[in-house]
């Protein structure tokens, strides 16, 4: 568990924070994120080189070995500015399943990825899986020179950027059985590869992947034959942390301009904020903020301590929590702000669109309320 | 959830049912059931054809062009409207300006522009709001000034829903600065046409541009063109809002929206199974069930109160905050039901512009998340949620 936070991990996030305020306003983000591509490549080669990328990646495959902690911080001011580029997938999501499933490949892989030269995504969710890890339908089959690839991917994060993809495959098992699912690199420019590609509606970028017999070679098989899903449901669960502690840094932002609109915005002669029903409302919210901190950095303390069952409650707990809070903070602050809430050219849109779009990332409350059930 | 209906009653379902099924244009339907947007040429073109069945104003007395219809055959008229997937009748003319001329206008006004609404050859919108007055309508600052037989008008107007069709404004503009601020108010009829009028899109959260700000720089406004007397616009502005909410709960629009959620939910699965057999998707779904069936009965027991001449108190206020939650709520399920392709924004297809290609996700897809985003203007627009529990506080308990 994680109650105080060391020095450097107080400086890691101030300096997060100036680097943020200073590159990355509401206006440039805006600007960023309509430009090429969605998002900035001079921003991510000023993140590697900060060593930012490198801090969450573990030592032996050339990274700094930051804890779950030390990346909730980053996430947390990444949520405060809303950075749209590809952190999640190719560092939360991507270098993390590489070091888990194939260590050999990974230190060959991540210190490029560190170094902000190799973009990665992970490509594991489907037109019918929704929410369930297990349920995968994308087919390997054993070719002459390796394996061919048939299947389609849904929504797959920066999916259109990736040099390399990280694919799930059935090479055994049926419909949702836990064995049978493995793992490949595939280049993102691989024939037989077919993109669509899109903005999502919270400024990320996404993309659809058809794969028609998509041939790779042996060497594409990341980790073990077959046994990919534990590897997968770990990692899906540190990136319910992560996207949570976005989500926190999301939400402390939203209260922010909540309250500073509400003290500026006269109505009937008056601030906003002096009328006593607006500020038990924005007590509330930041109540909610508060309670969702607490708690993500306490689940974060424990990701790196236990497994199993205990872990995948964790993550489903502040999973479920930030999908709730994140919803109800983001609804009354457009609320709050009235008519001007709802224009594109205020930020509390964008923050309220981001806190609704992490929970239909990896599960939404729903989702893992009853996942927790499950496991009770 | 039927109301049982009575022979006749059950008789003129069936007779609208009829109608719909026969006139209802199947672009125009496809359109709203996708939730697509509408474009002015499809409103104007079902409104005509509402227009020539006499059926475009059912909040109008018979004789003034109306139907004469009971409040229950205008329920049942707006139900099965929506549940055949018409599109809204849009409100600024025939809901909202109409009434207000008819029961302040002069005669002369009744003669020129009611004639106009009836047939959607003018298209209205509503300019109340502005940037300094939301909720607080009354310290509304544009000003009129008069000059011979002219108002000279200045200032802005803001949120003027669809103002971008639009041939006239219906606005509240101040005369006075002295005295209450409710005092000083009047209401003109501006043609959009006048010079010194410009109109800009506001992009919304969803992405979209419905609403404007518009712009009033020496705008000169015949004195016919003014309701009622000077500075008491305000009385005729709140005689206008009571209408405006009792539409506002939209019970046949929320019943459709419904059946067209249980539609996705049995085809949407997960865990292999449909989310409408996930038993927390599956409590919701019966909870804003319940929801609307309450917010129905409240509705009918309104509307026949109004029917025998009584007035109609605090009620739209109630049925204005159950509405919009009932309204918001679903939509926030509808855009659950779809989980991860909730995200891929795609205006292309769902804008009213033809589009051929195959959507990314569900065919339905496209624009349930941006109706969710979209829909949170519903506490807001039409005297805000808050604004409504301050005028029940004060009309019903008295605090």
């Amino acid at each position: 568990m994680s109650f105080t936070f060391t020095d450097d991990q107080r400086q890691l996030a101030d300096s997060i924070a100036r680097f943020l305020a200073d590159k990355y306003g509401f206006e440039q983000r805006n600007k960023i994120r309509k430009g090429d591509g969605g998002w900035s490549r001079e921003i991510w080669a000023e993140f590697a080189a900060l060593g930012w990328l490198a801090l969450p990646i573990a030592e032996e495959h050339g990274g700094l070995g930051g804890t779950t902690v030390d990346l909730a911080l980053m996430m947390e001011q990444f949520g405060k500015a809303l950075v749209v580029e590809p952190f999640v997938a190719t560092i939360v999501l991507g270098a993390e399943i590489v070091a888990k499933a194939d260590p050999a490949r990974a230190a060959e892989i991540l210190p490029q990825v560190a170094a902000g030269e190799h973009l990665l995504a992970f490509a594991h969710s489907e037109p019918n899986s929704r929410y369930d890890l297990p349920r995968v339908s994308t087919m390997a089959t054993q070719g002459d020179e390796g394996w061919i690839l048939d299947g389609h991917k849904a929504v797959v994060l920066h999916g259109d950027s990736a040099d390399t993809l990280i694919v799930s495959a059935r090479t055994g098992g049926r419909d949702d059985e836990r064995d049978g699912i493995t793992l490949f690199l595939v280049p993102g420019d691989a024939e037989g590869l077919t993109k669509k590609t899109y903005p999502t509606i919270d400024g990320m970028r996404g993309a659809d992947l058809e794969f028609d017999g998509v041939r790779v070679g042996p060497d594409a098989v990341l980790g073990e034959m077959g046994h990919a899903l534990d590897i997968v449901e770990g990692v899906a669960d540190r990136a319910c942390v992560a996207l949570a502690a976005e989500g926190v840094g999301a939400m402390q932002a939203t209260v922010d301009l909540t309250t500073d609109y509400l003290k500026t915005r006269t109505q009937f002669g008056k601030p906003l904020g002096s009328f006593q029903v607006l500020q038990h409302r924005a007590v509330d919210m930041l109540s909610e903020t508060r309670f969702a901190h607490a708690l993500c950095y306490r689940t974060a303390g424990l990701m790196d301590t236990v497994g199993g069952v205990e872990r995948a409650r964790a993550a489903s707990i502040i999973k479920a929590e930030i999908g709730r809070a994140g919803k109800m903070v983001g609804e009354e602050a457009v609320q709050l702000h009235g008519g001007m809430g709802m224009t594109d050219e205020m930020a509390v849109g964008h923050y309220f669109k981001r806190l609704r779009l992490i929970d239909v990332t990896f599960g939404n409350a729903g989702h893992h309320l009853s996942r927790i059930v499950g496991m009770a | 959830m039927d109301v049982v209906l009575s022979p006749e009653e059950e008789a003129f379902r069936q007779e609208v049912r009829a109608f719909l099924a026969e006139k209802l244009p199947a672009d125009i339907a496809e359109k709203t059931g996708n939730g697509f947007r509408i474009s002015k040429q499809d409103h104007v073109r079902w409104q005509k054809i509402l227009h020539e069945k006499g059926w475009i104003a059912p909040n109008w007395p018979a004789e003034l062009g109306g139907t004469g219809w009971t409040p229950m055959q205008k329920h049942i008229f707006d139900e099965e409207c929506a549940l055949a997937g018409a599109p809204m009748v849009i409100p600024f003319g025939v809901t909202m300006v109409a009434p207000v001329i008819m029961k302040f206008g002069n005669e002369a006004q009744k003669e020129r522009f009611l004639p106009r609404i009836l047939s959607s050859d003018d298209w209205w919108c509503q300019g109340y709001s502005e940037p300094g007055s939301g909720s607080d309508l009354a310290s509304l600052r544009t000003k009129a000034v008069l000059d011979g037989d002219h108002y000279v008008v200045n200032g802005q107007k803001t949120w003027t829903t669809l103002a971008q069709h639009a041939d006239w404004m219906f606005t509240l503009v101040r005369t006075q600065d002295t005295g209450k601020p409710q005092e000083g108010i009047t209401f003109l009829l501006i043609d959009m046409k006048s010079p010194g009028i410009s109109v800009h899109p506001i992009t919304t959260l969803d992405g979209s541009a419905e609403i404007n700000s518009v712009f009033l720089e020496d705008v000169r406004v015949p004195v016919e063109n003014r309701i009622g007397e000077e500075g008491k616009g305000w009385t005729y502005a709140k005689y206008l809002l009571g209408h405006e909410r009792t539409s506002i709960a939209a019970v046949g629009r929320s019943k459709a929206q419904l059946r067209k959620l249980k539609g996705i939910a049995k085809v949407e699965l997960a865990g292999g199974k449909p989310i409408i057999e996930d038993p927390d998707y599956a409590r919701r779904l019966a909870q804003i069930e319940i929801d609307l069936l309450s917010l129905e009965s409240l509705v009918l027991r309104t509307l026949y109160a109004e029917s025998e001449g009584k007035p109609v108190g605090a009620e739209p206020s109630f049925l204005k905050i159950k509405g919009t939650q009932i309204q918001q709520g679903l939509t926030e399920l509808l855009m659950e039901a779809i989980g991860p392709y909730a995200a891929p924004y795609q205006p292309e297809a769902f804008r009213d512009e033809g589009w051929n290609e195959e959507p990314v996700g569900p065919d339905y897809g496209p624009a349930l998340a941006p109706l969710y985003f979209n829909w949170r203007k519903a506490s807001i627009y039409g005297g805000s949620n808050e604004i409504q529990k301050n005028i029940l506080a004060k009309m019903v308990l008295g605090l």
